[in-house]
């Protein structure tokens, strides 16, 4: 499946959120997610589906003004 | 004491934490200005990487009650979004709500602003603002259910100080009740203590501090300003005058001729 991961096109083949954060080394709970604009609660991740195409944001504290 | 959304705070300092030289030395000027709100951002993690783990690390070990920003964010989706992410990440309903109307003056988009600013007081965050001083603006931003204002004093990062002090005069005239925090354009601690003389609440800025030679030691000096402009405020200032007056009583002067 193909799915663009912080900007970057992606082939991946996990098909849930939480997979894929799996796959991409992704882990800790200071990370949070959206899903083609939209939050995709922590807990949530383990079944959401993801879909041919899906924009993935995985963000993190960084510093800010 | 300055109070937002219900909690107190010791200090009328806000202090962003972008740009210093080193985390050790942001930890030092947030320590020595004696701020108990430090402004913070989500941005996209590497994969496998460790760097949001490690400053998220420092920022707790601060002991400051953490402000989440939407800094960057282009549109009232964007905006809302990210305020909803960082909620989550950050696990308070506190949000530094920007919504950028211009890559180069970085200017809030006032209409975008209000909008989000609606979504997100109905969805339960306190949200502060980073505004113009327009008034109706202002009005606009309350009625959503905004409690803070934050209007700038001059472009982000552009240290060019209160560049329009009848307007921000005005302001301050305007909303009597509400607290209002100059955010972004100060460049040095007398633009903090000249806007906490007109009786702005408090100050939130970030490159000033982070960009000084020695960061460290400009926190240190926003902390006095802001401090010294309040209690200034506080206490009454004398207003100005055209003439001279001598201080030294006239009565009782020697006379030599």
């Amino acid at each position: 499946m193909k799915l663009m991961v912080n900007g970057e096109a992606r082939e991946i083949a996990a098909t849930m959120l939480a997979e894929l954060l799996a796959a991409l080394d992704y882990e800790g709970d200071w990370l949070a997610t959206a899903v083609n604009g939209d939050l995709v609660h922590k807990a949530n991740r383990a079944e959401f589906q993801l879909s041919d195409g899906d924009r993935i944001e995985i963000l993190s504290p960084m510093q800010g003004g | 004491m300055l109070e937002l959304y219900g909690t107190e705070l010791s200090s009328r300092l806000l202090l962003g934490t972008a740009q210093y030289p080193s985390p050790a030395i942001l930890a030092d000027a947030v320590k020595a200005s004696g701020t108990s709100v430090v402004t913070v951002s989500l941005r996209r993690e590497m994969a496998g990487g460790r760097a949001g783990e490690q400053f998220w690390s420092l920022i707790r070990s601060l002991g400051a009650r953490i402000l989440p920003n939407t800094a960057g964010c282009l549109s009232v989706k964007e905006a809302v979004t990210t305020a909803k992410m960082a909620r989550e990440v950050f696990g308070t309903n506190w949000i530094k709500l920007e919504v950028i109307g211009n890559h180069d003056t970085l200017q809030p988009d006032v209409f975008g602003l209000v909008e989000a600013a609606r979504i997100l007081c109905e969805d339960g965050f306190a949200v502060f603002p980073y505004t113009t001083d327009d008034l109706v603006v202002a009005e606009r931003l309350l009625e959503t259910g905004c409690k803070v204002l934050m209007p700038w004093c001059a472009p982000i990062g552009s240290a060019l100080g209160p560049v329009n002090m009848t307007a921000l005069r005005s302001m301050r005239g305007y909303f009597p009740g509400v607290p209002l925090i100059v955010d972004a354009g100060l460049g040095r601690p007398s633009h903090a203590a000249t806007v906490m003389e007109l009786g702005f609440d408090a100050v939130l800025l970030n490159t000033a501090v982070a960009k000084a030679a020695y960061p460290v030691g400009m926190a240190r000096a926003f902390g006095k300003a802001v401090d010294a402009g309040r209690e200034a405020f506080s206490s009454g200032m004398l207003e100005p005058r055209e003439v001279a007056v001598p201080s030294t009583p006239m009565i009782g002067r020697a006379v030599f001729s």
